[in-house]
């Protein structure tokens, strides 16, 4: 499994990568991994608050519906709208083709509270066992 | 601690992801669910289903007394034969929705729901005066090899001539060296065979089987890939469509429901029930806009909760949203239309034919 060291993580396995002031936010390999076939995505507008630890959207996979919560606080700037016809690039490749939404971030110190790669790695090890 | 079928550890070695499902700690997916559903549809997937029950009738009383339990008509199911039907209770109200295979009229075999094993033994055998009734739900593990090229993979592992085996009709026959029961029954609306065996021999048969169809591509499936199959064709699944507080006439199993075979359990309640006309229906349909429904979710008309939806997925076949839903009678005509509240969001829906998914040809 695949956790770029680039990028920061959540408990809720989220990704979010900083471009400037800008996140992307996505959900993890392992995330998806876990869902198994992803057939539909509910994602906000842009222009849309988010909040951090709150929920953006969800995904459904054949089996389940899981809330997707945001790393951080800010306004949707973007949306990745090809998901909603092809759902299943977010099991091809989660942290690329497969972004959900790009946000304006309010508070960049926020983004210090997430994990980072290896602490992700951790968190998901100990979640395991 | 759930319990484990006798092929638990070839799931495991398979790398199956494990779900509990009904007490039982079953494969919900193996490669994919979308993979598997596909590999039924168009080539073949074999499934563990080694949680289903099995309570046997004996006796010369056994064929009267399973007869005054079940809805569906047994004099009319000849030896060698299967039939689909319901155990109700006084109230009309489903205990378990089985299938009988007819060994002969001394000997019945009731495959029954795995989370109803011990509740289904115990109606039955608190109710067959007479009949020698046993439950010999351990005493058998149970495949289901489904798929167009099921009948062309498992004609190389026996020599039982499968094309003289018609659809809900079994044998006794030899797969694999592994003395079977073999039946053209399923749960998938694909042709396919199911096949019971001794729990000590459910291993070989599966490795057999999965070697014998690798050159026609087949797949081992699990519980996710059943899901999507049986909705697909409407099947009802007890414990989401329904339970004892529905009818086989509210779940449309009417055509199961035999009111003028002789008295049975749930006969009157059922007539009656027939008679001052149904006040909810359980029906199929789709989503006029992207989403999917799920089991639970409310239906909606003019805003207000006028009944529920019992299974929802996106249909892996069809690519649209498909669902089953108890709704009020005046709703339940085809092209009828309601809502589905998803997350607080009212999402039009409409009454649609079933099976969604028709085989190909």
């Amino acid at each position: 499994m695949n956790f770029p060291d680039d990028l920061k993580y959540t408990r809720e396995h989220e990704w979010c990568r900083l471009k400037g002031n800008r996140a992307v936010i996505g959900i993890t390999d392992h995330a998806q991994e876990a869902l198994g076939d992803i057939v539909y995505v509910e994602l906000p507008d842009v222009g849309d608050p988010v909040k951090k630890g709150e929920s953006f959207g969800v995904v459904e996979s054949t089996k389940a519906v899981s809330e997707l919560f945001s790393p951080v606080t800010g306004k949707v700037v973007e949306v990745n709208d090809p998901l909603s016809d092809a759902p299943e690039t977010i099991n091809e490749d989660p942290y690329e083709e497969g972004w959900m939404i790009q946000v304006e971030v309010a508070n960049p110190a926020e983004l210090a509270e997430l994990l980072d790669a290896a602490g992700y790695q951790k968190f998901i090890e100990d979640e395991q066992e | 601690m759930a319990q484990r079928t006798p092929l638990f550890e070839a799931h495991v070695r398979a790398a199956a992801r494990i779900v509990e499902f009904a007490g039982w700690d079953m494969p919900v997916q193996y490669s994919g669910i979308l993979e598997e559903h596909a590999a039924v549809r168009e080539r073949a997937g074999l499934f563990d289903v080694s949680h289903m029950g099995e309570v046997v009738f004996r006796g010369p009383k056994a064929l009267a007394a399973l007869q005054s339990l079940f809805t569906n008509d047994l004099s009319k199911c000849a030896d060698g034969q299967a039939q689909y039907g319901c155990l109700c209770k006084e109230d009309g109200g489903i205990v378990d929705d089985v299938v009988v295979y007819r060994r002969g009229a001394e000997d019945l075999l009731v495959c029954v729901n795995a989370g109803n094993r011990a509740k289904d033994f115990d109606w039955l055998h608190g109710r067959a005066f007479g009949a020698d009734v046993q439950n010999e739900s351990d005493a058998w593990a149970q495949l289901a090899l489904q798929g167009p090229l099921g009948s062309q993979i498992l004609q190389k592992l026996t020599s039982t001539r499968l094309s003289s085996v018609g659809t809900y009709r079994f044998t006794d026959g030899e797969v694999a060296g592994v003395r079977c029961i073999v039946a053209r029954t399923g749960y998938t609306g694909e042709d396919g065979f199911e096949l019971f065996c001794p729990p000590d021999a459910a291993t070989k048969l599966w490795d057999a089987i999965l070697d014998a169809g690798a050159s026609e591509g087949i797949r081992p499936c699990g519980l996710g890939a059943r899901d999507s199959l049986r909705l697909e064709m409407a099947y009802r699944l007890y414990g989401s469509d329904m339970d004892e507080t529905t009818t086989p006439l509210e779940a449309g199993l009417a055509w199961v429901v035999k009111l003028d075979k002789g008295d049975f359990v749930g006969r009157e309640a059922l007539r009656r029930q027939k008679e001052a006309g149904l006040s909810r229906k359980l029906v199929g349909f789709t989503l006029s806009e992207p989403g999917i429904a799920r089991h639970g979710y409310p239906v909606l008309q003019d805003g207000k909760p006028v009944g529920t939806v019992t299974s929802g997925t996106k249909s892996p076949s069809l690519g649209i949203p498909v669902g089953l839903a108890y709704v009020p009678a005046a709703l339940a005509a085809e092209g009828s239309a309601f809502h589905v509240e998803i997350r607080g969001r009212a999402v039009a829906a409409r009454v649609v034919k079933t099976p969604f998914y028709s085989k190909k040809k």
